[in-house]
Order: structure tokens, then sequence, then C-alpha cells
């Protein structure tokens, strides 16, 4: 860990504008993913920006009958929200599929947003990384990649993002609110939040340098019956090989977004017309162009057979 | 005391004290946070500076440039460790690469130098700024690759093949027989406390507060290590918190820590950490395994071979994995053999069970696909292939064998009749549902232990041994055993461990550590008994020590008055003659289990296991009860996640962290049941009892592979078994 000077912040704008002018500061939140990269200094911030005091804890209803979470309410929290376990189920769901309890208490909604891939290699910070060291190289291309993309890729980067509960916000058509280092506030549709690595796998989202996230909306509830199947190698406490975030409708229609398998949250509304022919229908819209690698070419498989059995659940 | 022939009646027998379930006497330290640790040695090392390790980036070659400038000019740095600084340093006996790497590189991660500063986060950011240029050259990496026209391995001027009879007759003609190939991947120990040592200098003296299963080995290895004479060092672990065969050995820590306060004038403390453990250490060497089994269609094995393959750095050794198969089944024509590859990956050597862990991993899979080839169940089958005697050399019995009794009674235990013989028939929802059994084997090994046992005159009892308790209960069995033998209740009985200034024990490893060095105490226990009947006049022979009393006839003392104001003091050792060769001394169990496989997605979850084990008197059914259920979660580990992922381009294990190499959870671990057969063993020890530390884990990997098979039908020979290694076999989607 390099040494660092710390300050909290009192208003989102002030936050944001903190980090836009300190020269490679950061905002902190909970800290669960930053700190232990810190560690290992894959993230070397010269500042750090809390912005645990800013109160934007609450989730609030939204005229239009969705639900506002303020960008700092926890994983714990939001998962157990009696509104989102009732109208969002898979939200719920996703998110106790992720980490574990301790971690969830700490870890926020914007931070769970942001964090980080786990590809080992970007881990290990003797190895080429494109996405920790740009242009260095990318050692995890031709190396052990069981846990790493398939699709979305590219061959600068086969990195995948790791999360549970952005795969759900996906899904449900969340908005990311912002507050830009100018003050102006802005909302970025969730399909639009991460970006694909092309060839600057360091650019994960559409955030400008010091934009803050102030919360994220949901739209108002569409029913049916809410699925996250997780699968993993362990029964918890693991990031996902492949995880299936499905709503179905009483008429076999739905949603689908897939997690583990790409470098963001994987949702190809035009396969979704499938979704009431079955997995088989679904999967080749859903993974056409894929590039899976030898040790993960299982994912393919994986996928299909993992919606197939999401439907199945989803039936009762 | 020389043990030498079968114990008869004694003391221990009496089972006040011994075999009983009682809560560690440690407990409460270690839930209280006081049990000390090495690196929070606080308590007898004050102001500590902090080491921090920094480890090779490349796999092998040489250093070309090291610059400093910046990391010694950094904050709070006192000084900085390099083998150039250190000056010309030995290698332990159970070392196989250097432990402080440098101009050479051995493997990745290997400690090429150690910055010491005021606090740990002042020397882990000065670490960052040391600027290293490598000259890298090729390795060997790829294990399968290089086992081809690797040599075969000859253990200490033995013949490198063991045959018995005519294999390759015996197996031609056989009409139903199974050639199959098995791999394990390497594994990490993966114990909760990261090595860690507290060093401090006294004038030309050090001693080290660690993390140490082998205090006597590891002292002898400092001193070599450090080109001191023994006497000079001195090695405190008095808590372990788990080693697994881990530290077994000094590692980098204990030098580095020792270096540094040389060169920093004040006591430093070093860890590794955590994603340094995996490729800094030592793991548990990945197999290639053929395994033959040729049987009559009585079921009766007539051929057996099985040869492994295994790499490890110039001047290491094999993977034992074939250990077992010498004396587990009967069969007149055998083979064994092991191949040892170089490779120029980390460091290879202990793990709990080493040998028997992976070979029982495969063995006890070969053994359930040649039972269905037999359209034998698999419990018939071992039975039908049961022997009394080491089947090398019949004229050798076992001392005790009881593995048809474990899988019996198990069978019964567990519901074995429930399982079907055809695999994927049982299914529950979108699970299929199945049940294997694997036979768990593991030898009982006679390793010398000392004691010394004092009696003050409060009647407190003071057990001293350089024996080491690494999470096993070892405190608590020692206690047990000093309170039979002296005739007093449990807490007047301190028990002191794992300091180099106690008389050497066994040491934890092996499960050798409960039968030895409770032996030890026995041992010095008998001498403090004569002592005490000396004092009194008594002939030792007709005394009896119970109630805090010795007793001859009609005359009786309190023991604090035996004692008196200087107290008696009585040290001695186990020896042991020849029992062990006479007799085949070994501990069996049968391991069942009940598994899920998701019929679509391949995910598997264990739903209940049991082992049934037969391993002599059990000195604590409690610790001893713990000890099983944590090898059976290891097994669970090794049969369904834990592989250390090889980088074959750059020879590195991947993985080096814990969210990469995953080990069980709660969640994977339902339920599990232990059961004890009621044994004693008088050709052991005078304890009559063996160890269940590694025969817990021995057969838990194929009874879940047995198990995955007999829910999916889908059989998987390559460890762990993970759903990719099956999901293409699974039923189509509908």
């Amino acid at each position: 860990m390099k040494p660092f000077s710390y300050a909290r912040a009192t208003s989102p704008a002030e936050a944001a504008a903190a980090v836009a002018r300190t020269p490679n500061a950061k905002f902190i939140a909970g800290g669960t993913n930053l700190l232990d990269l810190m560690k290992l200094q894959i993230e070397t911030p010269a500042h750090l920006i809390d912005v645990q005091d800013l109160k934007l804890d609450r989730i609030e209803e939204t005229k239009d009958g969705g639900l506002r979470i303020g960008a700092f309410v926890s994983n714990s929290d939001l998962a157990s929200d009696a509104r989102v376990r009732r109208d969002y189920g898979v939200l719920s769901r996703a998110i106790v599929a992720g980490a574990s309890g301790q971690l969830r208490n700490k870890a926020t909604t914007a931070g769970n947003l942001l964090q980080r891939t786990r590809c080992p290699y970007f881990y290990d910070t003797n190895q080429a990384c494109n996405k920790r060291k740009p242009g260095s190289g990318c050692a995890a291309i031709g190396g052990f990649s069981r846990q790493l993309g398939i699709i979305g890729t590219s061959d600068a980067c086969i990195a995948t993002y790791p999360g549970d509960m952005a795969v759900a916000m996906r899904l449900l058509d969340a908005t990311v609110e912002t507050v830009r280092p100018d003050g102006a506030a802005r909302a970025i549709p969730i399909a639009d939040f991460y970006k694909l690595p092309g060839s600057t796998p360091h650019i994960e989202t559409a955030l400008v340098p010091g934009e803050l996230i102030t919360a994220v909306t949901l739209p108002k509830p569409i029913g049916g019956t809410h699925i996250y199947h997780k699968v993993r190698d362990r029964a918890s406490y693991a990031f996902a090989l492949v995880s299936v975030a499905a709503i179905v409708q009483r008429d076999g229609s739905g949603r689908v977004a897939v997690g583990g398998i790409a470098p963001k949250p994987w949702r190809v509304e035009a396969a979704e017309a499938a979704l009431p022919q079955g997995a088989a229908a679904v999967t080749p819209k859903l993974l056409a162009g894929a590039k899976p690698t030898h040790d993960n070419a299982f994912k393919v498989t994986l996928v299909e057979r993992t919606l197939a059995a999401a439907l199945i659940e989803a039936k009762g | 005391m020389k043990f030498d022939t079968p114990a008869g009646q004694n003391p221990i027998d009496q089972l006040k004290h011994v075999g009983k379930p009682i809560d560690r006497i440690d407990g409460k330290f270690k839930t209280t946070g006081t049990a000390p640790y090495a690196y929070e040695r606080h308590d007898v090392v004050a102001n500590p500076a902090y080491g921090y390790v920094v480890g090779a980036a490349v796999a092998k070659g040489r250093i070309s440039r090291i610059d400093m400038a910046a990391a010694k000019a950094a904050p709070g740095v006192l000084t900085i460790v390099t083998a150039e600084s250190a000056g010309p340093l030995g290698k332990g006996n159970f070392n196989t690469a250097k432990l402080l790497g440098g101009p050479e590189i051995d493997h990745y991660h290997q400690a090429i130098a150690l910055v010491v500063a005021e606090t740990f986060e002042q020397a882990r950011a000065a670490a960052a700024l040391i600027v290293i240029d490598y000259a890298r050259t090729a390795g060997r990496f790829d294990l399968a690759k290089e086992l081809k026209g690797a040599p075969l391995h000859s253990e200490k001027g033995k013949p490198p093949v063991t045959k018995i009879g005519d294999f390759d007759a015996a197996f031609g003609t056989a009409p139903v027989k199974l050639d199959a190939t098995y791999t394990t991947p390497d594994h990490s120990h993966a114990m909760m406390e990261p090595h860690a040592t507290t060093a401090k200098w006294d004038g030309d003296k050090v001693t080290l507060y660690t993390s140490n299963q082998m205090i006597a080995w590891s002292k002898g290895d400092v001193a070599k290590t450090l080109g001191i004479p023994k006497d000079n060092v001195r090695l405190v672990s008095p808590y372990v918190g788990g080693g697994f065969g881990g530290k077994l050995f000094i590692r980098a820590d204990v030098i580095l820590a020792a270096l540094g306060a040389k060169a920093a004038g004040r006591p430093v403390k070093v860890t590794l950490t955590r994603p340094m453990m995996f490729n800094n250490t030592t793991h548990r060497p990945a197999t290639i395994q053929r395994i033959r089994i040729g049987a009559g269609r009585d079921g009766k094995i007539t051929a057996i071979a099985h040869e492994s393959g295994s790499g490890d750095l110039p001047g290491g050794g094999p993977e034992t994995a074939v250990s077992q198969t010498r004396l587990l089944y009967a069969g007149a024509n055998r083979l064994t053999s092991m191949r040892l590859a170089v490779v120029d990956l980390p460091e290879g050597n202990a793990m709990r069970a080493p040998g028997e862990a992976p070979g029982l991993m495969a063995l006890e899979i070969a053994m359930d696909e040649m039972a269905e080839k037999l359209g034998m169940d698999p419990i018939a089958f071992r039975v039908a292939n049961d022997t009394q005697v080491d089947p090398e050399k019949p004229e050798r019995r076992f001392s005790q064998r009881q593995l048809v009794q474990c899988l019996e009674q198990g069978a019964d235990r567990f519901g074995w009749k429930q399982r079907s013989a055809k695999p994927a028939q049982r299914r529950d929802g979108q699970w299929l549902v199945g049940m294997g059994v694997a036979a768990g084997f593991r030898n009982s090994m006679a390793m010398k232990s000392a004691a010394r046992v004092a009696l003050d005159k409060k009647g407190i009892v003071t057990v001293s041994t350089d024996m080491t308790d690494i999470g096993t209960g070892t405190y608590t069995i020692i206690a047990q055993t000093a309170a039979e033998m002296m005739g007093v209740d449990i807490d007047k009985v301190v028990v002191q461990l794992g300091d180099s200034d106690h008389p050497v024990s066994a040491g934890s490893g092996g499960q050798w550590g409960a039968n030895n060095s409770t032996a030890g105490v026995y041992a010095a226990c008998v001498k403090l008994r004569e002592a005490i009947a000396q004092k009194l006049g008594f002939n030792s022979a007709d005394v009896t020590f119970a109630d805090g009393k010795v007793r001859s006839g009609n005359r009786s003392f309190a023991l604090t008055e035996a004692a008196g104001d200087a107290g008696l003091v009585a040290e001695d050792a186990i020896e042991y003659g020849d029992l062990g060769k006479t007799y085949q001394q070994s501990t069996f169990a049968g391991h069942f289990v009940e598994a899920a496989v998701h019929s679509l997605t391949g995910e598997v979850r264990i739903r209940r296991m049991l082992a049934v084990c037969a391993a002599g008197r059990i000195l604590n059914p409690k610790s001893a009860r713990s000890q099983v259920i944590g090898a059976m979660t290891m097994g669970a580990g090794a049969a369904l996640m834990e592989d250390l992922a090889v980088d074959t381009r750059f020879g590195f294990f991947v993985n080096h962290d814990l969210a990469g190499y995953e080990v069980p959870v709660h969640a994977d671990i339902p339920h599990q049941e232990v059961m004890f057969l009621d044994e004693v063993d008088p050709t052991s020890s005078p304890m009559k009892a063996k160890g269940v530390g590694e025969l817990g884990l021995c057969g838990v990997g194929a009874a879940i592979a047995n198990a995955i098979y007999n829910a999916s039908g889908v059989r998987v020979r390559e460890y762990p078994v993970t759903l990719d290694k099956h999901l293409a076999h699974l039923p189509p989607v509908a």
C-alpha cells in the first residue's frame, strides 16, 4: 500500500469536485474491494475522499412507482428491504448470493457496481495486465482462464465483471444517477454504464473522472417470477462461473441476464423473444460471437443449462 | 523407556481421564484471544520492527539488477536483507530450495529480500519501491510433459519397483481387469495462521517465536542455515494455527526474521502474506497415477499395479502415492513404482497424509470401477480382498485390522442398502443423488518422544516437552495422560509445549503426534512414580496413585507431602524396539458419502458424510472427532475444488489467494458423523493408541467421487471433480 492522504466529503458535488481536482484521487465507500487492491498495490491512489458521511443511504419510492436506492445503502440493507424482496426478488437474491454476511454489511450499492475484476493476472502485479497497467499486455490470454470471459472480451483483455448485484440491476433496467465534478447530475441507463474492454480495458464504466454515483433507480416492478441461479464450485462465498438472472412471466415471456461470462452483466434483449421456446432457443442468440478459451469453453454449455434450470425453477 | 514387547495392563487402562471426551484445556485461551501466536508475542518481545518479504517475480532465472535506493530512503526503513547482505547461508536438511534466493531464482515468489521498518505498512510500502530486473531462463513447468522419460525413483537404497509374483502374466490372463489413469492436482495447505516468526537476538543466541510443528528438526535447520551452533538457537511455538505439514520445516519467515533482527539490531517479526504463501512455501505435489487391477470372476484380486508420477525441484522427492497399495488389499501378483520429474515449480513436500491422501483418491476410485465391472457391491469387493497380513510379507500380521468392520458397520449406519448399484437412478427434483464408499488407510508410525514431568509441593504436575499442538488437542491428551498416571485431576496438570528448551518429542506430523507424545509422557510419569515411591520407601511394584494420593498397602501420603518443598522431577523418553517390524501397524476407516449432482448445471453438493474409524485407543473422543471431521472437510476440498492452477508458460500457481484457491465453506459440509470402533493396540505403545488426524482424510476424496458417479453415471478421473468435467455427459436439456 502506498501512503495516501484522506479526507471526508460533506456533499456529493464537493466530493466529485475534490476527486476531479486532486491528482490520483479516488472515492472510498465501504472499501471492501478498494482496500484489498491498495494493499496489493493494484490500486495506488494518492488521496482518498471518503463519502460515507453523505447520507445517501435511503431507499425511497419514486413518482413512477419504482425505487430510488441511495448510493451508500449497504448490500445487506438493500437485500432485506421489504419492497425489494416483494417487487424485485431477483435483486435481493443476487445480492445474498454474493460475498459473505460481513462483507454485505459493509459493501455499498455504488461500490458494488464498481467492484473490479477477479482475474488472477490482474491481481498479481508481476504479470502483464492491460487493465492494471495499460499497454503491458494480457497474461491471462493463453494462461489459466477457467473463470474468465467468453463474450464481449477483446485481444487486450478477457476479464469478467465479477459481481452479482449488477446482473440483477441490468435485468431490471436500472438507471445509475451521478453528479459530475461541475455539479451537474446525469442518469446513465445501466445498459450503457459498463464499457467493453476493446483496446482500453482500464476504462470500465461511462463515469468521467470525479463523477460520483449518488443513487440507482429501479423502474416500476414488472411482476413475474424472479430467479437468480448462481453456479460456482463451492456452495457459498465464491464468484460465479455462470449466474443467470431471470424474470419469467406466466406466458413464458421474460428477461434474462447472465453474470460471470463477460466484462459486464450480459444481456441481449433480442434473444429474450425466444424465452418461451426454452434455453436452447435463447442461448445461441445470447452468446452469438462468443470466443471462449480452452479453459472456459464449458461456460457456453453451462449458460444454456443454467438458463434451463432457471426456467424450470420459474415454473415452480 | 524401551517399548519392545506388547503392552500389558498399565495405569492408563484405568481410563479415569484418558478416553474421556473432555474439553480442550487450551480452549479458553483461544476463545478469549489470550493464546499467544507467533506474530503477537508482545508479552515477551518489546518494540519489534516489522519485516516484509519480497518474492521473486519470475520462476527461474537470475537477478540481473536490484536497486534499493528508494526503498532504503523510504520512511521508517531500518534495513534491507538480501542474499548479498546476508552472506553465505546453509540450507536446512528439510528444505529443497533455499529460503533466501538470489541472485539465482529457484521458483516463483522465492524470498529474495526482507525490508525491515518501524511499521508493517512502512515495510510493505518500501518493499514495492525495490526495482529488480531479472534475466529469465526457461523452466520445466508441465508435469505431464516432464514425466515422459523421467527416471524411476528409489527410496534410499531400495529397488525402484516393488514386485511380488508376476504382475504382467497375472494381469494378462485375468478375466476382469481395469487399466485407468487418475490425476490429482497440486494442493495448498491453506492453514488459517500464516507462517510467522518473531526473532530476538541476545548476543550470539537467537530466540525464534514461530509457528512450527517439529521443533527439534527446525532448531537444527535454523542452526544449519544460519551457520551457528544448535545451542545458540531456541524455538518457541506454543500455539500453531494449523500446519497440515506446511510447518513441519522452517520457511522463509524464520530465517528472514533472524537475519532481519541481526541486521536491524532489534527484534523483528515477519509473516508471509496470504498471496505469497501459495508459491513461497511448500505444497502437496500433483500426481498422475496409473492403476491396473485384475481379478477372477469370484472378485478376488489376482494382480494389482500402481504407478505414480510426480515432480519436484532438483533434489526434491516424490509424492509417495503408491504406498497404501502395497498393504491395503490381498492379491498374489503386485507391482508399484514411482517416477520423479524435475519441475521448476515451488517446492513440493508433505501435506496431511502425504502419499495416502492422493494415492487413495486414485486407488479407491479404481476399486469402485472394478467392483462395477465384476457386478459386485463395492463393499463386498473390498471385503473379499481383505488381508490380515502384509501382502508382500505374509509372515507379518497387522497388529489390528478392522477394515471389514468399519465398512460393514458403516454400511448399516449409513443406510447403504438404499444405494442403487446402477448409477443415475435416484432423483430429487432436478438433482441426481448417489452414494459412495471408500476405504481409509494410514500407517501408525513409532517415533521416539521425550518429556519431563515435575511434581511440586502444591501437588501440581507440570509436563514439559517440545511437542506441539497444531490445533489437534495435544495439550489436552497430554494432561489426561499425566492425570491418569499421577492420580490427579486434570486441573492439577500444567502442560508446557513447543519450546526447544524442553525434551525432544515426536512432534506433530504423520498422525504420529498423539500416540508417541503421550507415550513419552507416560514414560516420564513412570519414572516420576518410581522416584516418589523410592522417596517414600515404597516398593514401586505395588504403589497406586489416585485421588492426589500415593498408596502402598495401608500406607498413604498426599502427593503434596511426597513432593516436599523441593519437588520431584523426572524425565524419560519412549523408544521403540522392532514391534513395528514384527507387526504392520496401521489405522483403517470406512468413508461413506451421499452426494447430489444437479442434472442440468452439474453442480455437486455433498449431502452427508460418515467416517467409521478403527485406530487404536481413542485418547479423547471429542478432540479425535474434531480431527476426523476436519480431515473429512479437507477431503471434500480435495474432491470438489482444491486445485493450484499451474501457468505452464510462466511457472507459478496462478490462483494464489483464498478467493482463487477455494477450500470448503460451511455450506459445503451439511452433515458429518464419526464413529470410532472399540480398539486397543498393545503393540503401538503403552497408550495402545495410534492416530486419526490423517486417517480422517484418507479415502474421503474417492468416496465423494464415487458418490458423484453413482449419482450421475459420469466417471471423472481427474480431480477435483468440478462441474465442467461432467457437464457435457449429463442428461440433455429437455
